[in-house]
């Protein structure tokens, strides 16, 4: 499995909550994640009801087993500051840039700069190693930008290399590139069963692979149980009304008689709505990628929530297998 | 979607259950029966009220503003009225009904718009690029123009940078009004995360471009004369010194080349942003919000109602889209649950069969399940393709019916919770669809819906 997880998809579609139940299901046996979150919003802390996060790694959750998550929200401001220190033991002179607005030009205006600096800094994670020479985390997961602009966000670094011909940024970018499209990264796509989330995980595939970034997964999530399906239905509204009622009765519901036409109709609806999955489905499956599904959670997510889409991650095969860190070179 | 549309009261539709009228009677699940009036959105006079030139709608992500907007577009033009919608980042398949997935940034007359005394519907699909193509092109002379256009970075802040959406959807609904050609505009507001964005974004690129840095790029010369600027002026060599090594000097020199090329630009910018600014808040404009009845939607809703207030704009109301209801209301979830247990030992007694092998699922259909490639297969998906019993399907039917009124009784507390932030906004409940909208008649059923949906929603 890749260590480094990049997980996009439509907006809403559940980017952030996959990337925390991705990282705690590779957390498992001891090893140690991190968690990268680019697009300022402090979801991840939010997720796992912590504190705002700090421009700093930090460990959030512990997973069964003893294996630890640890979070970062990269701030491209700050990172920018990094840099210049990093490059130019700046000082007291990134300040006055800061000042003259020069340092919220270079992370805003120039998307590509800001985009160099947070994939940079995923990067760095993702190939920090410690003293007896082993990768500091297993595997590095990244909230990333949703699907629209995630090829663009993470070829940036071919764009830069282009735009700015020398220097250190340069040779950043191109390093930050070799990364991205060796089988060291995969991108993950996050959707529902749903036409406009489909079809842009479709859209997404096909830019990814144009730029030769590698595709991982399609994850479909909030997936709904099917309770009953098209056949059932059609046997029920083939003249079973009768026998339905009374059967009703005999489990004890009152006024049955009433209630068949509405209990019929809705699992017609459901029965359109699994029809309409299957469609989906059936787009998904044309893509010909591995997948994990993972369910709707009718309370919505809290930490056991994560944890339980986490458990049914594993149990597909998140994190089976080889380990990351003694593994790597 | 087709059979769905004239089936008006059924299943999903929220005015099915409890419907009495104003006021809305729920029963707590700790016993307790509480009553509460919501005032009521009339949609439909709003779109009929010839004072209302702009409706935008507004919410968070995937809530269903394009499909708002378009609809209320589609029946305003139905009730005779000119009207214009810009959408932006349509559903492909919707874009295509309607004949606007060409873009090319125009709007397009919409065919199909039917009964007496129908107006006309047009719409366009926002092609943000070339609108900021088009203003570039309208306020600098040929040469000046090709300059920008063909500058690198110009190409890259016009496509992708965070906001120039939002800003060119304001701009475009400007040019839009000052043509007069229509006498209602509907807006729909870009995918963005927060429906704050589509207020926010304008203003941020906006100062940007009135940045300081901005400035000294442009004009150093101009800067280094004056008292005081010494130490702008060592800032600024210091400045270019620095991001020239650190992002070449061809960059640097694109920059520099881009923003004088869009100095005279930058005043036109911001005369037009103000004036769009003004026109949201004219008593012509309504707001919609829009939000699904979730918690982070109805959250995102409930910012965005404070902020419309905080810089007077007139909000119209909430569309609570996706609503769910059920016309056997008065069967509960654990009635049913009750009746489908009992039903199953039956038929354990019966025949031995027990479907509960779907665990959680409750009676899955073994003969054919789900699973095109994607799900986990299920063991049982080899089971036996035996007909179902009536037994086996009235507890389904029942099972089903839990769930939905388990969901009905999560949407209605979170539509409590916003209600209680905000009492004074009216509503109207748009039913979840058992399909996608994407053709007219998904569009007019929606509609259908808006205008009637201000009846309290399936209430437990
Ligand atoms: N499996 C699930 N079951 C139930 N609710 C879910 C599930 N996955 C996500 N959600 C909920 O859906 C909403 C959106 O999820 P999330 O914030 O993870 O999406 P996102 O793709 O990161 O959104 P954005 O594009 O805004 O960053 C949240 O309220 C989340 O709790
Ligand atoms: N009442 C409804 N019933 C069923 N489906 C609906 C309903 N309203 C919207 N949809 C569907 O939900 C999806 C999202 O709707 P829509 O595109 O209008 O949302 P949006 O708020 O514009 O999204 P975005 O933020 O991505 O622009 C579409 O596939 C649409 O067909
Ligand atoms: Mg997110
Ligand atoms: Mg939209």
């Amino acid at each position: 499995m890749s260590r480094f997880q990049v997980v996009s998809g439509k907006g809403g579609t559940g980017k952030t909550t996959v990337a925390a139940a991705l990282a705690l299901a590779l957390a498992t046996e001891g090893r140690r994640t991190l968690i990268v979150e680019v697009e300022g919003r402090q979801g991840i802390a939010q997720l796992f009801g912590a504190d705002s996060l700090p421009y700093e790694e930090r460990r959030i959750a512990v997973a069964p087993g003893g294996g630890e998550v640890y979070a970062l929200a990269i701030d491209a401001e700050l990172a920018l500051l990094d840099y210049l220190q990093m490059f130019y033991k700046l000082g007291g002179a990134g300040r006055a840039l800061k000042k003259l607005g020069a340092i919220d030009f270079a992370t805003t205006i120039a998307p590509g700069v800001r985009d160099v600096l947070l994939t940079g800094k995923a990067c760095e994670a993702v190939r920090r190693k410690d003293r007896q020479n082993r990768f500091v985390y297993d595997y590095v997961i990244m909230d990333a930008p949703p699907t629209g602009r995630i090829t663009r966000f993470l070829n940036v670094n071919d764009e830069v290399a282009g735009l700015a011909r020398i220097g250190p940024i340069h040779n950043q970018a191109q390093a930050v590139m070799r990364v991205l499209k060796s089988p060291e990264t995969a991108v993950h796509l996050v959707t529902l069963l749903e036409e406009m989330p489909v079809q842009e995980t479709a859209d997404g595939i096909a830019e990814l692979r144009a730029a030769e970034l590698p595709v991982g997964r399609v994850i479909v999530n909030m997936v709904r149980p099917q309770l009953l399906d098209g056949d059932a239905l059609r046997t029920a509204s083939g003249g079973r009304r009768k026998e339905i009622a009374k059967t009703l009765t005999r489990a004890g519901v009152t006024g049955s008689a009433a209630l068949v036409r509405p209990l019929v109709e809705q699992a017609a609806e459901h029965a359109q709505r699994v029809a309409l999955e299957r469609e989906q489905r059936t787009v998904l499956a044309g893509l010909g990628l591995p997948g994990y599904e993972l369910p709707l959670l009718g309370e919505g997510v809290d930490r056991a929530g994560l944890d339980e889409l986490a458990a049914a991650l594993r149990e597909q095969g998140a994190g089976q297998g080889e380990s990351g860190r003694g593994a790597g070179s | 979607m087709t059979a769905r549309t004239k089936a008006g009261a059924d299943g999903g539709t929220p005015t099915g259950a409890g419907a009495d009228g104003g006021t809305r009677t729920k029963a707590r699940a700790d016993g307790g029966t509480r009553t509460e009036a919501v005032p009521a959105l009339d949609t439909d006079a709003l779109i009929d009220d010839p004072d209302i030139r702009i409706i935008v709608c507004c919410g968070s992500g995937g809530v269903g503003k394009t499909t708002t907007a378009a609809a209320l577009g589609v029946r305003a033009a139905e009730r005779g009225r000119k009207v214009v919608v810009l959408t932006i980042d349509p559903a492909r398949r919707l874009a295509q009904s309607m004949g606007i997935d060409s873009l090319d940034n125009v709007p397009r007359r919409v065919k199909g718009i039917e009964g007496e005394g129908a107006g006309e519907l047009h719409a366009m699909m926002l092609d943000m690029k070339r609108t900021f193509d088009e203003i570039v092109e309208a306020h600098a002379d040929a040469e000046r123009a090709r300059a920008i256009l063909e500058n690198p970075f110009y190409q890259s802040l016009s496509a992708g940078f965070a906001g120039t959406q939002e800003y060119m959807a304001m701009e475009k609904l400007g040019q839009l009004r000052a043509r007069e050609e229509w006498d209602l505009i509907v807006v729909d507001t870009p995918p963005s995360r927060s429906a704050l964005d589509f207020l926010d974004a304008p203003k941020r690129l906006g100062s940007f471009l009135d940045g300081r840095f901005i400035k000294l790029l442009m004009a150093p010369a101009k800067m280094g004369g004056r008292a005081g600027m010494k130490f702008l002026n060592v800032g600024m060599s210091m400045m270019t010194g620095t991001l020239g090594k650190l992002l070449g000097g061809q960059f640097l020199r694109d920059v520099q080349t881009f923003v004088a090329a869009m100095d005279t630009m930058f005043g036109g910018f911001r005369t037009r942003a103000d004036a769009t600014y003004k026109l949201l808040q004219a008593p012509g404009t309504a707001f919609l919000v829009v939000a699904t009845p979730e918690r982070d939607a109805l959250r995102e809703a409930a910012y965005f109602v404070e902020r419309l207030a905080a810089e007077d704009m007139p909000l119209a109301g909430l569309v609570l889209n996706r609503v769910h209801g059920s016309e056997a209301a008065r069967l509960s979830a654990e009635q049913a649950l009750a009746a489908a247990e009992s039903l199953g030992a039956e038929n354990l007694e019966n025949d031995g069969i027990v479907d509960q092998a779907a665990g959680k699922a409750g009676l899955r259909e073994p003969a054919d399940s789900p699973a095109a490639g994607h799900a986990p297969a299920p063991s049982e998906a080899e089971a036996d393709r035996r007909p179902v019993t009536t037994e086996e399907l009235t507890a389904g039917l029942l099972r089903l019916h839990a769930e939905r009124m388990q969901m009905v009784a999560r949407e209605q507390d979170t539509r409590d919770s916003f209600t209680a932030l905000h009492p004074e906004v009216p509503v109207t409940a748009v039913a979840a669809l058992p399909g996608d909208v994407h053709d007219l008649s998904g569009l007019r059923a929606v509609g259908d819906r808006l205008a009637t949906g201000s009846a309290p929603a399936g209430a437990v």
